[in-house]
């Protein structure tokens, strides 16, 4: 299904048990093997994919009935805990937020949402946002939709105007870090959604790294906690050698 | 409480349980991290002259219960930019054992020369990696090039050198004596076995590599005949690697012949808490059977029985 001119959703029928926050490693025979986010964690489950780098371009004009490999679920999972949830997505960050945001929703939380996209037309899951939402308010680096600017600026006014007790958050690390200083001003806990580079998903080749911790098995889902005294969060990950590279 | 200390290539190690290369390795971080979790040494990720990306995905295929098949294909951050990494391990205060792979004499010397300015307390030298050609295997398969290769890293380098032996060769104990013969200081034994696996629906193998190596509890009693060959025929301390997990593993490759083990698949089946726990099972496990100390009983089966 085609959600955005770049964003689209596979769904697929895979038996393994998942949870919001997991994810899965997506096989395309013959090219190469990545991690995904759960969009869709109930039957059937889905994966929603940004053409970004080659693969994902390649994986998003596969012709229909392409046979696919699936493993996992690895990782953790979103704590549905909280009653008050402000979930503040950026561009394709949304994916792993609303399946999560919709468990919540279902345990009698409450969510308000904050979506951030470049313009209009890739904001990702505002409607199904809207369904199990309270609130939902867009911002676009273009002002074609919504707040003229950066979701992050929404989500620092709405922690002013109302009481959370969590905030969950998936996009640019920058935006992330921002979400955090904002939260942290009114102690508000958040929990981010981490994106690595991965290899073998299981906690062992180290590709994942992200200072003391593996996305892989210790994530994706970190509370900020964890991550705002790691030099790399934010500025660095790693390439496809173990190399620090800039963001 | 039995004594799991020992002690080979010049250092007494706290416990004899140390990580194996290419897990958790690749990273300063991660090789702190498995240190802080109880390691005895912790060996680097294989390090190469450039940096290398290693084999598109999928690299790794598991199995349930028995092991898995990977071929990473040597992806390293390369000399120029790792030795900051080992600095973070160091300063940690862990063990660390600098392993590195090359394509000749000549690039294991030059890289050995830059591992060992790291302050590591020993080398690795990666002669068997199953997946990646004229590197590693390729020469580790020849008894010549194994004796040429360790030679030069000798001359190269004044801390102790590991030989890391493969499996996939008919005559595993030849390559350790032909190591022991230029100067190696120890063996460590084995890698991964060369291995296949194939998507019957796709009809093509699974891994992007194709072929790739097996490790795990699969692998183990390939590696204990291994280090009992090897053990028969050279002097110099051994390091058994091989789908080790429990208390006894650690023990039949003890009585193999081994001196230290090494862990890789196990850490991800029962995560880095491996070290403390299997440190603590192992010494129960030697209490229950009278052994006061691990070094004791280097090599006990030898004297009982000799398979051929
Ligand atoms: C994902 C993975 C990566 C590895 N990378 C290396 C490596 O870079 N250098 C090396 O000498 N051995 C490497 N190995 C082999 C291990 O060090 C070890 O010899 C092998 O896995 C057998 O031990 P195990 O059964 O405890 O895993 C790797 C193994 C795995 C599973
Ligand atoms: S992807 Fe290999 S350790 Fe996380």
């Amino acid at each position: 299904m085609v959600e955005t001119p770049n964003t689209v959703t596979l769904r697929f029928r895979y038996a393994p048990p998942a949870g919001p926050g997991q994810f899965v490693m997506i096989w395309i025979p013959g090219d190469d093997e990545l991690p995904m986010s759960l969009s869709y964690t109930g039957d059937p489950k889905g994966v929603t994919i940004k053409a970004m780098g080659d693969t994902s371009r390649r994986t998003l004009s596969l012709p229909v009935g392409t046979l696919v490999g699936i493993r996992g679920p690895y990782g953790n999972q979103f704590d549905l805990d909280p009653r008050r949830i402000l979930a503040v997505g950026g561009g394709s960050g949304t994916a792993v937020l609303a399946p999560a945001a919709e468990a919540a929703a279902q345990r009698g939380s409450r969510i308000v949402a904050a979506l951030g996209a470049t313009t209009a037309p890739e904001l990702l899951f505002v409607d199904r946002m809207k369904a199990i939402s309270e609130k939902v308010e867009v911002a676009t680096d273009d002002g074609s939709r919504g707040h003229h600017g950066f979701v992050t600026d929404v989500s620092r006014r709405l922690l002013a105007e109302q009481p959370f007790d969590a905030v969950w958050t998936c996009g640019p690390e920058v935006m992330m870090k921002k979400v955090i200083s904002a939260a942290d001003e009114r102690r508000v806990p958040v929990f981010c959604s981490m994106e690595r580079q991965m290899k073998c998903a299981l906690g062992m080749c180290d590709a994942c790294a992200l200072g003391p911790y593996h996305v892989c098995t210790d994530g994706p889902v970190f509370p900020a906690s964890r991550l705002t005294p790691i030099a790399e969060f934010g500025r660095t990950k790693r390439d496809s050698s173990g190399r620090r590279v800039p963001l | 409480m039995a004594d799991l200390r020992t002690t080979l290539v010049g250092h007494t190690f706290r416990n004899p349980l140390w990580l194996a290369s290419g897990i958790w390795g690749e990273s300063g971080n991660s090789l702190k991290g498995a240190w802080e979790a109880g390691a005895g040494g912790v060996v680097t990720k294989s390090i190469g002259s450039q940096p290398r990306m290693g084999y598109p995905n999928p690299t790794v295929v598991t199995y349930e219960k028995w092991g898995m098949l990977n071929a990473m294909g040597l992806p390293n951050p390369g000399i120029e930019e790792y030795p900051q990494e080992i600095g973070i391990a160091r300063s940690a205060g862990a063990a660390v054992i600098g392993s590195v792979f090359g394509a000749d004499a000549e690039e294991f010397a030059q890289l050995a020369a830059r591992m060992a300015a790291t302050g590591v307390l020993a080398l690795e030298l990666n002669l068997s990696c199953p997946h990646a050609k004229g590197l590693g295997s390729g020469i580790g398969q020849d008894p010549d090039q194994v004796r040429e290769v360790v030679r030069a890293v000798k001359r190269a380098v004044k801390i102790p050198v590991i030989a890391k032996i493969t499996p996939n060769h008919y005559d595993v104990a030849s390559l350790a004596q032909a190591a022991e013969s230029a100067g190696a200081d120890a063996i460590s034994a084995i890698n991964t076995v060369r291995a296949l696996a194939i998507d019957v629906r796709l009809r093509r193998p699974v891994l992007a590599h194709g072929l790739g190596g097996l490790s795990g509890p699969a692998i183990k009693p390939i590696g204990l005949a291994c280090v009992w060959q090897i053990y028969e025929r050279v002097r110099i301390p051994i390091i058994g690697i091989g789908g080790i997990e429990h208390a006894d593993d650690v023990i039949e490759y003890v009585l193999a012949g081994a001196r230290a083990v090494q862990l890789g698949t196990a850490v991800a089946f029962r995560g880095i808490g491996i070290f403390s726990g299997l440190a603590k099972e192992l010494s129960e496990r030697l209490d229950a059977l009278k052994v006061h100390r691990l070094e004791e009983i280097v090599g006990g089966a030898h004297t009982t029985a000799t398979p051929q």
